[in-house]
């Protein structure tokens, strides 16, 4: 998918040099290998800091909201979906921002690719579908499907949804993947075996937050987890909390969720908080039909009401 | 909240119109009778509470 960076610098460099956008959100590279990180591009000169591979799993939707400039925003499938949620829950003027879209090939998951390794990853560098990675002075080959994060493993939506400009093909949809195979493994498990499966699922928790700072959802201004009067839930470390917090939060995402993995991908500990998320997004598919961010013609299902919606669990 | 684990029977939705009276007398008996079979919650009780309730 790097073959894409060539449209995204004449894209971006365009825009700027008309000044059709105050500025561009997309990558450049970061500190250390996979790591690459967001920027603001201000000016037609600086478009060639922007580089696009394998290892931009990060949300930009995170970057459009409570801005005054006019945007130019660089979209994977699930950047541009979070895109319609901003755009329908009026956090984002469609006017004020151009999305430059990129079919994406699924991001690769870091953590995946150093279990491969004995030593520190000190670079990675792609070939078509193959990783090449250099650790400890020893080179190796990867296939990339084996090291994709898990919600890109199962992505159904590669392809932007909404765009202004198509910096590349649009790439084929996955069909084969079961999209759902973590959920269903809990929802066989006995009320016990449930929380007993979160209660480990979270012990790491260090109450960070980064899941909530690099979700595109969590704008509220004073999340509830901050909020002080009323406090909702303790700050501390006590399970109870930990899990309110993360459950809570999940709740917050219900009908709203992309699983655009940037939670996932931010925890410093490793959990895949992806599991609560994804409940409520399979709960929404096939309760309301509903998938987040695919129009910008339908309101979502926990803002309507119509007489068919699901009551089974009232008496 | 049943995916996270709390028992089904202890979760209970209804609608009671303030004029069901026997509606509510039925669901409020069910509700009693079906949370008292599973006992005292064992979640969402804090470290602090557990170690009060041995005292």
């Amino acid at each position: 998918m790097s073959e894409h960076i060539d449209r995204i610098r004449d894209i971006a460099q365009r825009l700027l040099a008309e000044g059709r956008v105050d500025m561009i959100v997309g990558f450049r590279k970061g500190t250390l290998p996979m790591m690459n990180e967001p920027c603001f591009i201000k000016t037609p000169t600086a478009v060639d800091q922007l580089v696009w591979d394998s290892h931009c799993g990060i949300n930009l939707a995170n970057y459009l909201v409570d801005r005054s400039e006019t945007i130019g925003v660089i979209a994977k499938g699930c950047d541009s979906r979070n895109i319609v949620t901003h755009i329908i829950e009026n956090k984002v003027d469609r006017d004020k921002i151009v999305i430059i879209g990129v079919p994406c090939h699924g991001m690769v998951d870091k953590r995946k690719i150093q279990s491969l390794a004995d030593a520190e990853i000190e670079a990675v560098a792609e070939q078509k579908d193959q990783l090449v990675v250099t650790a400890g002075g020893n080179e190796m080959t990867v296939p990339k499907k084996d090291v994709l994060q898990e919600n890109c493993r199962v992505c159904i939506h590669r392809n932007p949804v909404i765009y202004d400009e198509l910096a590349g093909e649009r790439t084929e949809e996955q069909s084969d993947v079961d999209r759902y195979a973590d959920v269903h493994e809990i929802e066989a498990l006995s009320p016990d075996e449930k929380w007993h499966f979160f209660e480990d699922l979270l012990a790491p928790c260090i109450r960070c937050y980064a899941c909530r700072n690099a979700c595109p959802l969590c704008y509220c201004p004073t999340c509830f987890v901050d909020e002080s009067r009323p406090q909702w839930v303790g700050k501390g470390q006590d399970p109870t909390d930990v899990r309110t917090f993360h459950f809570l939060r999940a709740f917050h995402c219900a009908g709203r969720c992309t699983d655009c993995g940037a939670c996932e991908r931010a925890c410093p500990v490793g959990i895949n908080m992806r599991v609560f998320t994804k409940k409520l997004e399979k709960d929404c598919f096939e309760q309301y039909g509903w998938e987040a961010g695919l129009t910008l013609d339908e309101r979502p299902p926990l803002d309507t009401y119509r007489l068919e919606d699901p009551q089974d669990f009232i008496k | 909240m049943t995916h996270m684990g709390i028992e089904p029977d202890r979760m209970h939705f209804s609608w009671i119109s303030s004029a069901e009276a026997t509606k509510f007398v039925v669901v409020a008996k069910e509700v009693t009778e079906k949370v008292r079979a599973l006992g005292p919650n064992k979640h969402f009780i804090k470290t602090e509470a557990r170690g009060a309730q041995h005292v």
